[in-house]
């Protein structure tokens, strides 16, 4: 990628994703876009120190995930443990059955793309507090390694591990919930009138 | 069928992830194929977190960008802004 006209048109593909991940991040359309366009304005600056052979998707991530740690993060001042649960391991896969029976004998993956919609999926990615959420964000839905997540965030590959165990857990119980609002499981056997995601005790 | 122990069984789920993350090595990556091999319940779980990972990122692939936010990026790459003002 010798010039910077290269440079910019193999950028401009990766808009669209970046432009997803923003809104996961910002939480809204307004500062989505501001957040992509500062992102490509700070690559376009900084492209001599981009290296060829880099992965240019890469690259571009960790500038938008930088400008967002650095322009918006310190606007919410929610701590990040706040609203994180202890929640056991396997927690949506546990009660799955409920679910699945609920729906029939459709596959698997039918299932879950008809049990969760589009905005109940972005919302519970959406709740989650900044220090957890860009690790999911980054591995599940952008699908970076470890490696890669670990220098974006600039944090140890062990916490992007035990931030992405957590998160993804507090992630499913979320999804779990929704599902259960919608009315997905009181269908099924145990006494569905009371709600009580959290303290219950059926496995083991 | 192989037997599996519970221990077998918790080693493999605690693995779980970074086996779908693919940030196992190759003989921990064979160990888990060995025992899903064997294991209907583990595989099943597997599985489960496979496609649920398969969704996600689908359903958060969806948004549309706003008409004019192409427009004002390529306005980044003009001329007057690559210097470092």
């Amino acid at each position: 990628m010798a010039d910077r006209d290269d440079f910019a048109t193999q950028a401009m593909q990766f808009a669209p994703q970046l432009y997803s991940a923003a809104m996961r991040l910002t939480r809204n359309s307004a500062d989505a876009e501001d957040l992509v366009q500062d992102t490509y304005l700070r690559a376009w600056r900084s492209f001599n120190t981009f290296q060829e052979g880099t992965n240019l998707r890469a690259w571009l991530y960790r500038i938008l995930t930088n400008s967002f740690i650095n322009k918006y993060r310190a606007k919410q001042r929610r701590p990040d443990e706040a609203g994180m649960d202890n929640i056991e391991d396997l927690y949506l896969y546990k009660r799955m059955s409920t679910l699945d029976s609920a729906l029939g004998n459709r596959s698997a993956e039918d299932t879950m793309f008809e049990l969760f919609t589009d905005d109940e999926v972005k919302q519970a990615l959406e709740d989650l507090p900044e220090n957890f959420r860009l690790p999911v964000l980054l591995a599940d839905v952008e699908g970076f390694a470890y490696k890669e997540i670990a220098e974006m965030l600039e944090i140890p590959v062990g916490t992007v591990m035990s931030r992405l165990h957590r998160g993804r857990k507090q992630m499913h119980k979320l999804l779990y919930e929704f599902a259960s609002e919608r009315g997905l499981i009181s269908s099924n056997t145990r006494d569905s009138s009371s709600d009580t995601s959290t303290s219950e005790s059926e496995h083991d | 069928m192989t037997e599996c122990t519970a221990n077998d069984c918790n080693d493999t789920l605690r693995e779980l992830e970074q086996f779908l993350d693919e940030e196992l090595s190759d003989g921990a990556r064979q160990t888990i194929h060995h025992h899903l091999e064997g294991c209907p319940d583990c595989l099943q779980a597997f599985d489960f977190h496979a496609e649920l990972k398969t969704v996600i990122a689908a359903k958060c692939h969806t948004d549309q960008m706003p008409p004019g936010l192409l427009a004002r990026i390529e306005r980044c790459f003009g001329p007057d802004v690559d210097t470092t003002a």
